[in-house]
């Protein structure tokens, strides 16, 4: 069978080029190689060792860091397809995945798009056509009134056409000004004055448009895949509706919650999307539902998106497999009544940003990464290893992290297991933040809309907490536990031993300005008494293939460490924790780093300005100077009074994290 | 070709030509009432050890550890756990040095804390001054522990370190520190001469160090000096004063900054204890030094199969109960594993081939009195651990050599002498652990203190002297008996009594291991259980000296 199909094929395609980076290239390689595709990678100055490049079978330097001279180098990009004979470009997500200039270009010199019609992508990628193309195909959209004629009567007229809740509008309008919602007729009125009022006011305009008000709405988008013989399924639906600033955070299939009608009518509609602009191979169209499952068209998305991975767990398919055989001209694999929905998935995206901190993107070197490993119901996508850079060109996302569970429960179990797994060291991550996402109470009990996180907010971000006594009591015993060592020798092995005495051995960490110490005396073969603030804990470790087990006072737990310089980091089952370990007092006035109160980088960047030297007084809070990191620009402020000894920050240079920028006098 | 071969011949010849030593069953009853006695009358000795010791290393006590620590100072044993490589272990000697010597003075450790401990992966000996306990002067005592120190890096080849915080000489006890040869001038008689042999002398002063006291950083061939804290003077300020009337301050006088910058009396220049401790590390690691000696091939390294707290059950502390020395050997060694030597002949004295922490060792043990062919087995073996370059372990539990006529016509004392020749001149390493009674000619035979074993241990329950108390009682006893049986008088059982209790309460009281190693006779008291770590730790320290070839005396024949 499969036979017969390839020979309607008419292409052939034995070498695809992934005009992209990071995880979704890694993915798409995997996919090819297992169709023993060869692949060729594309990089830019900062992606030269990057994990995508070492994957792939051939890779080719595109240009600079910025996207703009690399990744999105048209020209380029084809180039490299002509010198090694790639004959199709798999574009991922972002950068050229729906630009129909490239699709083209592709197109004339005879190079397979994976991807959609050029025409597809155009349709979709204007708004008000798209909607007019749906309303036809006979696709819910969010119905409104934009026209001139602005009295009450015809506003309130269309508002009954459209179906209360409505939302007036200024047309001028923004940021939440001049609008308002209409739960019902009652209240149309007054709030249609109060909503002029303010047009006027803000805008000098007080015309009004009028469209659906969807209360609560969920973002609920279907995974659906269209073939060049016109044919088109739907792989199920995804909930996304755990977005923090349209970021999406969690996402999950099938939608938890909605009944099997409603989630075959939500397919079939992506469907008649899908092929009322003949689309070919993997798309996303977006809806939002209210609480009543009523679903209306947002947009298509005309590419493989970031987390098509949950729809791949629930239907048990490789959709970039399914990508390339479409590509090549084969049918799609699968007819719709094969595609079967069996459990549940999340994704977690995994990103370099800092919840505590305005969710402030970080870029630098991934110091330390472990992630949880890969097996039958977790999956990992991810592009960098310990020691990569997360950098500031691009997305910081690290990975994704996708669970499959026989329901719900069991994948959100999973996953919040899989994240206490997921070790990072050098960048701060949002990986509490996701843990408290999952673990939240609405997340749990599916009270999901869009505005889950707004309203959330104060329980998700995490709060850095004082370290337990049993994180100091565990770092303590990581910290004392030595190898065994090969040697016979009783100085090697005769670990902290006395005679006639116990040793009493002495730990210090440092935590949010707290001196914490431990006390470890030996009872015996790994086996201590351990005093922490003036507590016993009786101890036990045993070292294990990836960290140790510790038993403290019966409670037995897995944890593993990460220590660099002087920074300890923990990972346990309640998350990471961070400690510093102190160094002997007279470092600072003998090595030339940054002793307390000093000024050092926040994170890797580059610096801007400079507006002291040495001599000047600052006082706490005085800007020293400035720079610019993730595409945003910071300021390095004084931590304390007092007298400009050096500064070590040059303008233009490119600082790492940490990195002395200005030291005091003592 | 022929270089393969002698290589696989050399990897596999390990393996396949090995043939494991006999493992020892033991004959032990764990049940029995002697042996439920005698557990719980050592333990009871051992928890007393165990107390001393606790109580000694608390140094000059709260007042003055406080007084110490308010300058910033860290405690000698704090400083000695800084010095070494972390988590590895700390082979202290003469714990209780001076332990009730100088009557209502109470000195404990002797002031000064010595040992072996591992410094950037090189056997070291420290030696600490304790400021805590009388500002760390020296009292006789502490010199000969200071000395003891300083013997045992010549006989072993260590580096020294001295952590010096000393006011000196004990001034009202200047007639017993200061004119003899082994007084305190010995001390850096031989800083010279162990500098001399390449043994590297490294001082770090944390604290004063006057008058004589100076000499142990400027003879030293590195020093570190701790800023606002150590000083060196020949003279402090009150006598600089009255010398010549000139004030100033002890920092100005002596201080880090005067002999970094400007003497040139120290060479390194400290911040605080850590960085002193830190820097001296680094002296250490820049010795160049790199241990390769061995007593020969390393063996496997397997701790006894029978747990070693039984040893209390099977010893006890009634010296009068006799048990197996073999018993004794199985919880200490290798595996419980040895090859015995001549197990037929002479058996009143145990030989026998083990290893200890890999290291091959030969074992001599006593299971009774010395005979003629006790003594002419032991000389044999002997013979043999020095032909082969094996380090002797002597466990001395021995009343002595035979008396009688019949022994005195076998020639016991020719023998005995052969057995005292062959351990005088033994120039493998030997330790020496008293775990019973150390009575007469038979602590000769056994290596004791007087036969230059490298470390001589005692555990708690034994007991060195000329001879037994009883024995001695009786022999005096006697004396006075016949003696006034030859003037015709009368000799009563009180008479009798009157002479022989305070010979006994004499003779106890010295013969008790405290009585000795207060007095440094010893290396220390130490727990039956913790003896093979204290044997490996010695062992490996000793083989840092090559071994050198052993030449016998004239064996009497």
């Amino acid at each position: 069978f499969r036979q017969s199909v390839r020979n309607l094929a008419t292409k052939r395609i034995d070498k695809i080029l992934i005009a992209n980076r990071g995880e979704i290239a890694c993915r798409v390689i995997r996919s090819a190689k297992k169709l023993a595709i060869k692949t060729v990678a594309v990089y830019s100055d900062v992606d030269r060792d990057s994990m995508h490049v070492k994957m792939a079978d051939e890779a080719f330097h595109i240009g600079g860091a910025a996207s703009a001279d690399s990744y999105l180098r048209k020209d380029r990009i084809l180039d490299v397809c002509k010198r090694t004979g790639a004959q199709a470009v798999h574009p991922g997500y972002g950068f050229l995945s729906e630009n129909a200039e490239f699709a083209d270009l592709l197109a004339e010199n005879g190079v397979i798009f994976i991807g959609p019609s050029t025409e597809a992508i155009l349709d979709m990628g204007i708004k008000s056509k798209s909607k007019h193309i749906m309303d036809e195909a006979g696709v819910p959209i969010i119905k409104g009134y934009h026209g001139d004629q602005q009295d009450d009567a015809t506003l309130l007229a269309e508002s009954r056409k459209i179906g209360f809740p409505v939302m007036l509008k200024a047309i001028m309008g923004g940021g939440g000004k001049g609008m308002r919602i209409c739960m019902n007729e009652g209240e149309f009125q007054s709030q249609l004055d109060s909503a002029r009022r303010e047009a006027l006011q803000g805008f000098g305009d007080d015309r009004m448009l009028v469209e659906k008000f969807v209360e609560d709405p969920r973002h609920v988008e279907v995974q659906v895949f269209g073939d060049n013989y016109g044919d088109a399924v739907y792989l199920y639906e995804r909930d996304c509706s755990v977005q923090r600033r349209h970021q999406k955070v969690l996402e999950e299939a099938p939608a938890p919650g909605i009944s099997w009608d409603t989630r075959r009518a939500i397919g079939e509609a992506a469907v008649r999307a899908a092929k009322a602009v003949n689309y070919s191979g993997a798309g996303t169209v977006e809806f939002i539902m209210d609480k009543h499952e009523n679903f209306y068209f947002m947009e298509m998305n005309t590419r493989l998106q970031v987390e098509h991975p949950v729809s791949e767990m629930i239907t048990g398919q490789d959709l970039v497999e399914w990508q390339i055989r479409v590509a090549r001209g084969e049918k799609i694999p699968l007819k719709q009544e094969d595609i079967q929905l069996n459990g549940h998935s999340i994704e977690a995206r995994v990103y370099a940003e800092d919840p505590e901190n305005g969710f402030l993107p970080g870029a630098g070197k991934l110091v330390y990464l472990k992630n949880p490993e890969d097996d039958e119901h977790t999956r990992v996508e991810t592009g960098v290893r310990t020691g990569d850079d997360v950098s500031q060109y691009y997305d910081p996302m690290i990975a994704k992290l996708v669970v499959w569970g026989n329901d719900r429960q069991e994948a959100l179990d999973r996953l919040t297991e899989k994240l206490s797994d997921y070790h990072v060291v050098g960048l701060p991550t949002n990986l509490k933040f996701l843990k408290r996402c999952a673990l939240s109470k609405d997340f749990q009990e599916i009270n999901l809309d869009t505005g889950f996180i707004e309203r959330n907010e104060a329980d998700l971000i995490p709060k850095t907490m004082a370290p337990t006594n049993e994180a100091i009591v565990t770092s303590a015993l990581i910290r004392s536990f030595r190898e065994p060592l090969a040697s016979t020798n009783p100085f090697d092995t005769l670990i902290n031993w006395r005679s006639n005495m116990p040793t009493v051995e002495k730990f210090s960490f440092n935590a949010l300005g707290e001196t914490y110490e431990a006390n470890m005396t030996s009872l015996g073969s790994n086996h201590f008494n351990v005093q922490v603030g003036g507590q016993n804990y009786d101890s036990r470790i045993v070292k294990k293939e990836h960290g140790f087990t510790v038993e403290i006072n019966g409670v037995r737990a897995h944890v593993s460490h990460f220590e660099e310089n002087n920074e300890f980091h923990l990972f346990t089952a309640d998350g990471p924790v961070v400690l510093e370990i102190p160094k002997p007092k007279y470092s600072k006035l003998t090595e030339g780093g940054a002793s307390d109160g000093d000024a050092v980088a926040p994170m890797t960047g580059t610096i801007t300005q400079v507006m002291v030297k040495a001599g000047d007084t600052v006082a706490a809070g005085d800007i020293l100077m400035t720079m610019v990191a993730m595409k945003m620009e910071h300021t390095i402020k004084a931590p304390k009074d007092g007298v400009i000894k050096q500064v070590i920050g040059i303008e233009g240079e490119t600082v790492d994290r940490k990195a002395l920028l200005v030291k005091y006098e003592e | 070709t022929f270089f393969i071969s002698r290589v696989m011949l050399r990897r596999f010849g390990r393996v396949a030509a090995q043939t494991r030593s006999a493992v020892w069953q033991t004959q032990v009853d764990k049940n029995s009432d002697v042996f439920k006695e005698n557990d719980a009358s050592l333990r009871a000795d051992v928890a007393q050890l165990r107390e001393r010791v606790a109580e000694v290393s608390l140094g000059g006590g709260e007042k003055y550890t406080k007084l110490h620590k308010s300058r910033g100072k860290l405690l000698p044993r704090e400083r000695i756990q800084r010095l070494i490589d972390p988590g590895s272990p700390f082979l202290e000697l003469s714990q209780l040095a001076a332990y009730e010597l100088y009557g209502d003075e109470n000195v404990p450790c002797a002031g000064i804390l010595t040992g072996i401990g591992r410094v950037n992966g090189t056997e070291c000996v420290i030696v600490a001054n304790d400021a805590t306990v009388k500002g760390g002067s020296y009292y006789p005592m502490t010199v000969k522990k200071h000395l003891r120190a300083q013997e045992i890096a010549k006989e072993n080849n260590l580096p020294c370190i001295y952590l010096v915080d000393s006011g000196g000489a004990n001034l009202p006890r200047q007639a017993d520190v200061f004119p003899e040869k082994d007084h305190f001038g010995r001390i850096f008689f031989n800083q010279a001469n162990l500098s001399a042999e390449g043994i590297p002398q490294i001082a770090v002063v944390m604290g004063s160090c006057t008058a004589g006291g100076a000499y142990v950083p400027a003879m030293a061939d590195e020093s570190i000096i701790v800023k606002n804290q150590g000083t060196i003077f020949l003279g402090g300020p009150p006598l600089v004063q009255a010398a010549t009337g000139e004030v100033i301050s002890a920092e100005e006088l002596g201080g880090a900054d005067l002999h970094c910058a400007q003497s040139g009396v120290t060479d390194h220049y400290a911040l605080d204890d850590e960085h002193a401790l830190d820097l001296a590390r680094n002296v250490v690691k820049n010795l160049n030094r790199k241990k390769t000696e061995t007593s020969g091939r390393i063996l496997d390294n397997k701790a006894p199969i029978y747990n070693p707290e039984e040893l209390y059950g099977i010893v006890g502390t009634n010296l009068m109960r006799p048990y197996d020395v073999r018993e004794v050997v199985a919880r200490m060694f290798d595996n419980s594993e040895f090859d015995e030597f001549k197990a037929k002949f002479g058996d009143t004295l145990f030989c026998g081939f083990s290893t200890l922490f890999g290291n091959p060792v030969g074992i001599i043990g006593n299971n009774g009195v010395l005979f003629s062919e006790s003594a002419l087995k032991g000389t044999h073996f002997i013979e043999l651990c020095c032909q082969r370059n094996i380090p002797l372990i002597f466990l001395q539990n021995i009343t002595g050599f035979m008396v009688g006529r019949e022994a005195e016509a076998g020639g016991i004392a020719k023998n005995g002498a052969k057995l005292v020749t062959a351990v005088a001149c033994a120039k493998v390493p030997k330790i020496t652990v008293l775990i019973g009674g150390s009575y007469g000619a038979g602590n000769y035979g056994m290596c004791g203190r007087a036969y230059s074993p490298r470390f001589l241990f005692m555990w708690p329950n034994s007991r060195i002297s000329v001879m037994g108390g009883e024995q001695a009682a009786t022999v005096l006893s006697t004396v006075t008996k016949n003696k006034l049986a030859r003037a015709g008088q009368e000799f009563t059982p009180e008479m009798e009594q009157a002479i022989k209790e305070p010979i006994i309460e004499r003779f106890e009281e010295e013969g008790s291991p405290y009585y000795s190693t207060a007095r440094i006779w010893d290396d220390g008291v130490i727990d039956p259980v913790d003896t093979r770590n204290v044997m490996g730790l010695a062992l490996s320290a000793a083989l840092n000296k090559p071994i050198e070839k052993t030449r016998f005396g004239v064996f009497r024949m």
